[in-house]
Formats: structure tokens, C-alpha cells, sequence
């Protein structure tokens, strides 16, 4: 495999070598002349992707469309040709499933969605009754790939993986920093995703064997307005650090408090969960924000792909940073572009096949090479170390895609500012 | 178990933010009161507040504290064109309907906002955004302190406004007996249109405060309408004290269930405590007697 | 037959009997999509006609109808889930346990004499608490959900297979189809006939006028609880329904106050206190909420189809007060000779 030339391209070869020569030729070397054009030729799939664009989620929703968005041009220039037919479930599962038979009944390919995991359970339903490819963007609830589904992938790990990487990694970061922090307070979020993160901790944390001790787990309602006394609660019980799931708006609220509290720990870090890694999250708590480490699948600094995308959306959208949702949703798109192009088809049937053989070394998110296992589940996502430094999310563990040091236990509020 | 000083702290914060949730209620409880009108847009009113008071910020730089009259003033005039152009229609009309048109207004604010700022939440950034006075082992943040004060203020002049000026005291004549105010002569129609942009602008009032404390997203709106009703059902539907008082006790007790069980169970503390008003005192706690 | 018939005019009454044989041809010509939109549609019916009888033939207004969804559908989902009861089965708890729910809280509110926004409040608190309840209950999967086992929907067309399906509403959409069109002609029969008899009588009696209604003689408190209970068991039905259908359960889902407000505005669209308003509205809403969002799509901006929803509603409701279904019933000359029902 060669990477002398601009073209971007998986490392099992699937870019140039199935197409015409003159495509080859085209695609190769003028990869900014309108490589649309040139991939016309073959037949684009069309996928249909499904987010809440609408509705509580539309701010996350908004985020992953933008990685569809960005997907047709960049998988072009890759040889991948895919046509995106975007639908709103309104952050409503029962809007979900009409949409997905909507999208079916338009004559998509594939689906791609659905990022909550409600929604997600419902449209794999609707897929797996119409015989129809879905490959599964972002959603943690285990349930959705353990009934059985034919026609389902999931490019995302399980809440159980995620808690698994997540605690490995605050031992190990513990271990890189030479900090053995004795007690920790667990807040999360009782919502679907909150829930089964806790689970996952209670169930987990003996078998990982973690060096500290869970004075309390203090869950709060997902339309929390204020968490003054859930924080006052946890600083009443004076941990060494605070480990907490979240979502963006609590994590802000939660860590606001903690501020005005003067509430101190060794560090505050996440096992994997949205909100501290987010733009919104950064902006509005400035240097409060800074060091907040969250340990979740993260896209990979060190490939080519990764670094094309990343131009791609600073330009289209500047005030916008780029992270795991856009990135994760592009991700499931090319996996359905690639399947599509081996299958030589867009017969369910053989994508579905192509699909299953999936081997995908070189994609934008960390981890093994994209494969599915009989369940439809990606088991190669690997999860990194995110820590807020100077304004965004720097990495810092695994060392071999580490662009920074990690920063624990972490300066005082007081320090700060 | 924690010490006692934590349940003093708890039910100061739940105090603090008890009077900005009354601010909210106060609106709501005077519609009602006035109009017999329940304002299911109410939540969608104060995001919009919210949302009024972060573009004051942007562009002017003000301090949504001190955006209160702009914000009010404008989400005033909102409360009236909307009693003149649509709601007066339906001031006769049965529940049902009246609860549809709102649900349509609430639809509409929601989804408007929501093509207008897009779906990111948006914050004001005060200054004194993470300061907090210390008090004995306790912190109280500055931005609740003010935004209580506030929101005491503003109740005590709604509460001027009602007693010590003609068309305050109009109003309540509409209330008490709305025949009789049509037979000595008050235009009543106008009086509605006023108070329920009354009505609004303490919902904007309501969301200046609000930003301080939470960041806001379109979508905000409906569990707010709900807090609303709850306030005011507990202290009594059309009681401005009732409001005031109903507010306090959620914010109250939302925090001692925070402290006493588990935190995302406290709201169901809040629908127990309706319950069992409701039940014991239909008319709220400070409610009239008369249904 | 005699009394369903009784007082509607013949071209009405063919007009109904065609209208419901159109609907049982459907699935031949339609798959898929518009199979599902009318799934939608007859289950919002279901729903619509339940909260019918307690809002517009008793007069009780009640916010809180997704209570008995999510109990029906977790008492029979729960039943599945853990002893593998079928939903025909499950039905039966399904019944006694939103049955048993709507008699206290109607006894609550009645006995209490709270009324009005006060009773529809009540019904809101007693739906968000069991909500919260839920979310917390390990044993039905709190906030992470349940998840009913999802077999191949793909059946074989003999006899055997498609009375397996339909008895364990395991198979293709078009079963799930049949069960919720018949089980929305169910509702409309039941409720026609149940305003024929005394009942109704007196429900139409207690909405008018409670006091009158009192001075006659007529146990209000005793009606009013019929009306709620049997309410509230026809919504259970739907939770059945949905529960099989959507085999995935979340408390902050099925219990939201979204799917309460959700079901009652096809009812007031329609016309409430009609026969066929709860029938008429949820299909114009659920079609014209498709209708929207393909706009949407079209010019791809996010909101632009609740919004555009929200303006419906209101011209609806500012020119159509009393809902479409009296006003199409009028200009079909379909109107009943006797002036109730």
C-alpha cells in the first residue's frame, strides 16, 4: 500500500483497486477536480441516516448530521461513493421507526443511526423485519445487539465495554501519574444511558480492581435544574476524586457547583460519557473546564483520514469542534460505502454479506480494524484519554496517540481564573 | 449521617431558588386568576425570557439582571398582542380548547426558537458567575443570591402594582367579580389583554434570572410549564402569596429530598407533595375557598 | 345490529361499512410505510376514543392518559419478559392493574371534588410519580429499559402459523395491522353501544350538568368512576399494544407527558364528545405530520415541521372550534336524527 499520493484510502486496498483504470487515473491524481464526477460511474449507495434533529437531543443530533454531511465528498475522494437521504426522529422513538419505513419506502440502501439508544432499539426492529442493513452510528444500551438481529451492526462499544476501558484507563492514568487517590464519589445521570454506565461500574469495578474505595453513588433526574445539594452531598463525604457520567447541560451545571462550592478533588473524570469533552462544555466553564478527563472512543489524531476530516469540518464549520459524534456517524457511513463497494450490489442480502466480512484497518476512530462479530458488534473500539487543556480536548493516553501529558491531580479552583 | 448544619444549607439553597421559581409561578398564578386561563406556553414563555435576555448580553453586554426591563417590556407587549389576537377568543370557551391553543402557542415558541438559535444550549457568562459568599462552612453562590433578591423585588412590586394602583385594583375587581366590573363600567377586555402580559413578562423576568442559573435550549419549556402549575396548584391557583409560597416549598423540598433520599427521585417529592395538597386542600394552600 | 344502526342515516351507515372494508383491504395494496402510518393512525384512534369517553362523554379532563399506556404495557410486557405470558394474557392484568389505578384516582379526585384543571393536574402527578417510580424499579429495568424479545417477523402463510402470530403478535406489521383496526372498530362498537344504554345517558347527563344530574338521582360519583375505569382499561389496550409492538419500554418514554398530550389532540381536532372525531382527527394529524416531514427533508430545516404543526393546530381550532368531525358531518349529510351521540 502506497501513501505517496493524496488519495485517502483503507489499507485492505479497497479504494482504487476495483475501479477502471480511468478512474483509478482520475481519482489518483486529481482528486480536487469534482471527484463527485468521477465516481458516478458506479452507482452511489444510498443510506438513509436517521438523527434527532428535532426535539431534546437536537443539539447532538445536529452534531452527528454534521459528519454526514462532510461523508459523500471525503468518501469520494476515498473511491467510496455514497448518497445520504437524512430524516428527523424527533428525539421520539415512535417518529423513529415511521421514519426509518419512510426512508425504506424512498428506496434507501441502508440505514445509519440513531444516537439514543430508545430510538435505536426501534428502528433495528424496523430494519431487521424489512431485511434492511443498519449500521448503528452511536448507542450503548447492550440490549440492542443481543436479540438476535441479521441486519444490525453497531460501530459503537456496549455500556459494559465502555465501563471496562473507562475504569482500565483511570487505573492506568492513576499508575502513569503516580497518584493513588483511596475513596471517589460516583454521580450520574439517571436517564437509559446513566443507568446502565452505573450498572456496568457496580458490576465491573471488582473485576477490574480498582485501587479506590465508592463512598456513594448519587444519581439525579435527567431535567436536574440545579444540583446545588447533590454536589454539597458529595463534598459533605470528602473524596479524593469524583467520578461522574453525564450529560453536557448536567456536566456544566455539575462542575459550576463545584466551583461555587469550592469543592476540591484530586481530579473530576468520567468513564465514558458525553458532555466534558464538549466545545459547549469548554466555552462556557473557561478555565474551570481545564483538566476535566473523560476516558471514551475517541477518533485517532495519528490517521490520514482522520486528519482530512478534520480540515474538512474546521472549514465547513468553523465555529463548530470536531469530536466523537460527527466522527462516529462518518464512520458508520463509510463502513456502509465500503460494504457497498465489495458487494458489487445493493442487494440487502449481499451488503448484509459484505458487511459481516467487513475489514477496515485504516478509519478515522481509535481501535482495532473495524470487523463485526456474530452479534454485529464492532469488539475493536478502543477507548482513549480526553483531558480539557487550553480551551479543547487534548489526548493523552494511550502514549502511541498521545498529543499531551495528563495533568493529575489537577490545580485547584482558587488557582485558577 | 450527615450533620445538621447540611440540612440548614440545603434548605437555604432550596429557599433561593424557591423564589426564582415563584417569579416563574407568579405569572401563571395571575393569568389564571384573572382569565381563569391556564397558560400551558408558560415554560416556553420563560425560555423565550432566557433566550431574550442571552441576545441582551450578546449584544449589548448587559447583565440579564439588569435586562429585566428590556426583556419584560418586550415579552409585555408579546402577552399582549397574543390575548388580543388569538386568546380573548377563547377566554368563554371550554378547557379543552383553551388548552389546545396554548399547546399550538407552545409548539410554535419551541420549535421558532429552536430555527432561530439552532439547538446548542447558550449561556450568559456574568462575572461573578463562580464567586460565592462563604457562610460558616457553607457557600452561597452570588449569581442565586442575586437572582432570590431579585425575584423578591420584583414579586413585592407586582404585589404594589395589585393594591395600590387603579389598574392593579381593576384587575382584581375583574377577578373577584367579572360581571360586576363589566357592570361598573371597566373594560374588561383590555384589563385581560394587560394582565396577561402581566403574565409573560414575569415568565421573561422569570428567564432573566433563570440564565444565570441553567443554560438554555429550546426545549426547555414544557418541564417549566409543568413546575409552574405544580407551584401554583400547591399554593393555591390566582393567590399571588400562594405562588410565592408554593415556590418556596418546592424549592425547599426538592433540596431536602436531594439530601434525604435519593437525588433523582426529589421530583417525585415534588408530585407527592401535589398529591397530597390537592387532596387535602383542593383549593391550594392558600387558595379561596369558592370553586 | 338494531341499535348500532339506530338513528344514522343508510348512505352514513354504508359510508362507515365502506370506509372500515377499504381500511381491512389495505395492507394488499399497501407495505411498509404507509402500513406503519396507519398503524400510527388506528392506535392514536384507540387512544383518542378512550380519552373520549372520559373527557368527552363524562367530562372529565384528564392529562395524564399515558399512565395507563406505560402500566398496560409494562404489566403485560413484564409478564412476557420474565414468564413468557403472551399479550392476550397479559391483557388481563393489563386491564385490572390501569382498571384498579383510574378507580383511585378517580375516587381520589371525586371524593375530594376536585375538578376541572385541578382533576387534570392530578392525573399529570400521578403519571410523572409512577414515572419516577418506574424509573427506579429494577425488577421491569428502571430508566435502562426493557427489552421484549424480538422473534423473526417473517411468518409462513399457513393457517397454523398466522393464528401463532396473532396469538402472540409475533409477525409481519401486517398483523400488528389487523389487531389495532379491530381493535379501534372494537373501541367505536363499545362505545356506541355503551352510549345507547343508560350509562351513557347519564354520563351525557353528569357533563351537562353535575348538579342536575344529582338532583335526579344518578350516582355521579359512581358514573364518573365507570367512565374513568373503563377509560382507562381501553387505554391499557393500547399500552398492550404498543408494548408488543415497540418491544422496547422506557418508563421516561411510554409515561411522558408528551404521549399524553400527544393522544388528546386528534381527539379535540376531530371533535370531542363525537363518535368518529377521535377516529377522523388521528388520522388527519398522523397523516399530516408524515406530510411535514418529508417538507422538512425538503428544505432540510430542523423544527420547521412542529412548528408548521403548532400553526395547524390553532387555524384548526380558531375556525373549527368544535373540530372537524361535525363540521364534514354536516357537509356529508350524514347528521343522526336524534340530537345525541
Amino acid at each position: 500500500m502506497t501513501t505517496d499520493d493524496k488519495t485517502l484510502k483503507p489499507a485492505h486496498g479497497i479504494g482504487r483497486r476495483q475501479f477502471t483504470g480511468a478512474a483509478i487515473a482520475g481519482a489518483a491524481t486529481l482528486p480536487v477536480l469534482h471527484p463527485l464526477r468521477l465516481v458516478r460511474a458506479q452507482a452511489p449507495v444510498r443510506v438513509g441516516v436517521l438523527l434527532p434533529r428535532s426535539g431534546f437531543l437536537s443539539a447532538i443530533g445536529a452534531a452527528c448530521w454534521r459528519g454526514a454531511e462532510l461523508a459523500p465528498n471525503i468518501l469520494s475522494d476515498m473511491g467510496l461513493a455514497v448518497e445520504v437521504v437524512g430524516a428527523d426522529t424527533e428525539s421520539n422513538p415512535d417518529t423513529g421507526r415511521t421514519q426509518a419505513e419512510r426512508l425504506i419506502r424512498e428506496g434507501v440502501d441502508m440505514l445509519v443511526g440513531c444516537f439514543d439508544s430508545g430510538t435505536t432499539a426501534a428502528v433495528a426492529q424496523v430494519a431487521e423485519q424489512n431485511g434492511m442493513p443498519f449500521v448503528i452510528n452511536i448507542a450503548a444500551d447492550p440490549a440492542i445487539t443481543e436479540q438476535g438481529y441479521q441486519y444490525v451492526f453497531r460501530n459503537f462499544p456496549k455500556a459494559p465495554t465502555l465501563v471496562m476501558r473507562g475504569l482500565g484507563s483511570i487505573n492506568n492514568l492513576f499508575e502513569v501519574t503516580g497518584t493513588t487517590p483511596r475513596t471517589t464519589v460516583f454521580m450520574h445521570i439517571n436517564d437509559t444511558f446513566g443507568t446502565a454506565m452505573s450498572r456496568g461500574i457496580q458490576a465491573l469495578a471488582p473485576r477490574v480492581g480498582v485501587p479506590y474505595e465508592f463512598l456513594d453513588s448519587i444519581s439525579y433526574d435527567p431535567q436536574a435544574r440545579d444540583l446545588s445539594v447533590e454536589v454539597s452531598r458529595a463534598r459533605a463525604l470528602d473524596p479524593d476524586f469524583l467520578m461522574v457520567v453525564t450529560r453536557l447541560n448536567d456536566a456544566i451545571l455539575l462542575v459550576r457547583e463545584c466551583v461555587r462550592q469550592r469543592f476540591d478533588t484530586m481530579g473530576i473524570i468520567s468513564p465514558g460519557s458525553p458532555g466534558m469533552y464538549e466545545k459547549q462544555f469548554a466555552d462556557t466553564l473557561g478555565p474551570y473546564a481545564e483538566y476535566a478527563t473523560t476516558s471514551v472512543p475517541w477518533f485517532n489524531p495519528t490517521s490520514p483520514i482522520t486528519t482530512e476530516l478534520q480540515s474538512q469540518f474546521v472549514a465547513e464549520f468553523p465555529d463548530q469542534t470536531f469530536e466523537l459524534n460527527p466522527g462516529f456517524t462518518f464512520e458508520a457511513l463509510m463502513i456502509c460505502a465500503d460494504a457497498a463497494q465489495r458487494a458489487g450490489s445493493t442487494n440487502a442480502d449481499d451488503l448484509v454479506a459484505a458487511l459481516r466480512a467487513t475489514e477496515i484497518a485504516e478509519h478515522p476512530m481509535y481501535g482495532g480494524p473495524i470487523q463485526f462479530d456474530e452479534e454485529g458488534q464492532n469488539p475493536n473500539i478502543d477507548t482513549v484519554v480526553v483531558q480539557i487543556q487550553d480551551g479543547g480536548p487534548v489526548v493523552t493516553a494511550p502514549v502511541d496517540i498521545a498529543t499531551a501529558e495528563a495533568v493529575f491531580p489537577v490545580p485547584s479552583w482558587a488557582d485558577r481564573g | 449521617m450527615l450533620p445538621i448544619e447540611f440540612y440548614f444549607d440545603a434548605a437555604i439553597k432550596g429557599l433561593l431558588t424557591g423564589s426564582v421559581y415563584a417569579m416563574l409561578a407568579v405569572g401563571l398564578s395571575i393569568i389564571f386568576g384573572v382569565m381563569r386561563v391556564v397558560n400551558f406556553a408558560h415554560g416556553e414563555m420563560l425560555v423565550a425570557g432566557m433566550f431574550g435576555a442571552y441576545l441582551v448580553f450578546v449584544t449589548l453586554g448587559l447583565d440579564p439582571i439588569l435586562a429585566i426591563p428590556i426583556v419584560a417590556l418586550v415579552m409585555f407587549l408579546f402577552g399582549v398582542a397574543l390575548q388580543r389576537g388569538l386568546i380573548d377568543r377563547f377566554i368563554t370557551a371550554p378547557e379543552h380548547q383553551q388548552f389546545l391553543v396554548l399547546i399550538g402557542v407552545a409548539l410554535i415558541l419551541t420549535n421558532g426558537l429552536d430555527m432561530i438559535f439552532g439547538p446548542d444550549a447558550r449561556n450568559v457568562q456574568v462575572p461573578y458567575a463562580f464567586a460565592s459568599f462563604e457562610v460558616g462552612p457553607f457557600f452561597l453562590d452570588n449569581v442565586r443570591v442575586y437572582s432570590a433578591i431579585a425575584a423578591l423585588a420584583l414579586i413585592a412590586l407586582l404585589y404594589l402594582f395589585f393594591n395600590h394602583t387603579l389598574t392593579g385594583k381593576a384587575i382584581r375587581a375583574c377577578a373577584d367579580n367579572n360581571r360586576g366590573a363589566q357592570v361598573v363600567g371597566l373594560n374588561v377586555s383590555r384589563l385581560y389583554a394587560i394582565t396577561f402580559g402581566i403574565g409573560a413578562a414575569c415568565a421573561g423576568a422569570a428567564g432573566c434570572l433563570l440564565i444565570m442559573v441553567i443554560d438554555v435550549t429550546p426545549h426547555l419549556g414544557a418541564d417549566f410549564t409543568l413546575l409552574a402549575f405544580t407551584i401554583v396548584i400547591i399554593g393555591g391557583l390566582g393567590s399571588m402569596t400562594g405562588a410565592l409560597l408554593g415556590g418556596l416549598l418546592i424549592g425547599v423540598s426538592e433540596a431536602m429530598a436531594g439530601i434525604l433520599i435519593q437525588p433523582s427521585l426529589k421530583s417525585s417529592f415534588s408530585f407527592g407533595l401535589l398529591i397530597l395538597v390537592l387532596l387535602l386542600r383542593p383549593n391550594g394552600l392558600l387558595g379561596k375557598r369558592s370553586s | 345490529m338494531r341499535s348500532l344502526f339506530e338513528g344514522v342515516p343508510a348512505r352514513a351507515a354504508w359510508g362507515l361499512v365502506c370506509v372500515i372494508v377499504l381500511l381491512y383491504l389495505a395492507p394488499l395494496v399497501f407495505g411498509g410505510y404507509v402500513l406503519s402510518v396507519l398503524i400510527l393512525c388506528c392506535y392514536l384512534a384507540v387512544l383518542g376514543q378512550a380519552w373520549n369517553v372520559m373527557m368527552g362523554f363524562a367530562g372529565q379532563l384528564s392529562l395524564g392518559h399515558a399512565l395507563y399506556i406505560g402500566l398496560g404495557a409494562y404489566a403485560s410486557g413484564a409478564l412476557f419478559f420474565h414468564f413468557g405470558l403472551g399479550p392476550w394474557i397479559g391483557l388481563i392484568p393489563a386491564f385490572i392493574v390501569a382498571g384498579a389505578m383510574g378507580a383511585l384516582i378517580g375516587w381520589l379526585g371525586f371524593r375530594f371534588g376536585i375538578r376541572g384543571v385541578y382533576f387534570a393536574l392530578l392525573t399529570i402527578a400521578f403519571a410523572e410519580f409512577v414515572r419516577i417510580l418506574f424509573d427506579h424499579w429494577g425488577w421491569i429495568g428502571g430508566s435502562s429499559g426493557m427489552f421484549l424479545l424480538v422473534q423473526n417477523r417473517n411468518i409462513d402463510m399457513d393457517a397454523a402459523s398466522i393464528a401463532n402470530a396473532f396469538w402472540t403478535l409475533r409477525g409481519p406489521n401486517w398483523v400488528f395491522y389487523y389487531v389495532i383496526l379491530t381493535g379501534m372498530v372494537a373501541c367505536l362498537v363499545t362505545v356506541r353501544l355503551l352510549m345507547r344504554t343508560r350509562v351513557g345517558y347519564y354520563w351525557l347527563a353528569i357533563r351537562e350538568d353535575q348538579e342536575a344530574a344529582q338532583a335526579m338521582g344518578i350516582n355521579v360519583l359512581r358514573y364518573k368512576l365507570l367512565a374513568v375505569v373503563i377509560s382507562a382499561m381501553m387505554t391499557a389496550f393500547g399500552g398492550v399494544f404498543y408494548a408488543f409492538y415497540n418491544n422496547t419500554l422506557y418508563p421516561e418514554s411510554i409515561f411522558s407527558i408528551d404521549r399524553s398530550i400527544e393522544l388528546l389532540l386528534g381527539v379535540i381536532i376531530g371533535g370531542i364528545g363525537t363518535l368518529f372525531g377521535p377516529i377522523l382527527g388521528a388520522f388527519a394529524l398522523t397523516w399530516l405530520g408524515e406530510g411535514l416531514s418529508i417538507t422538512q427533508e425538503w428544505f432540510d430545516i430542523a423544527g420547521l415541521k412542529l412548528l408548521t404543526y403548532g400553526v395547524a393546530m390553532l387555524a384548526i381550532i380558531l375556525f373549527r372550534p368544535a373540530g372537524l368531525w361535525p363540521w364534514l358531518r354536516r357537509l356529508l349529510g350524514m347528521e343522526e336524527r336524534r340530537p345525541d351521540a
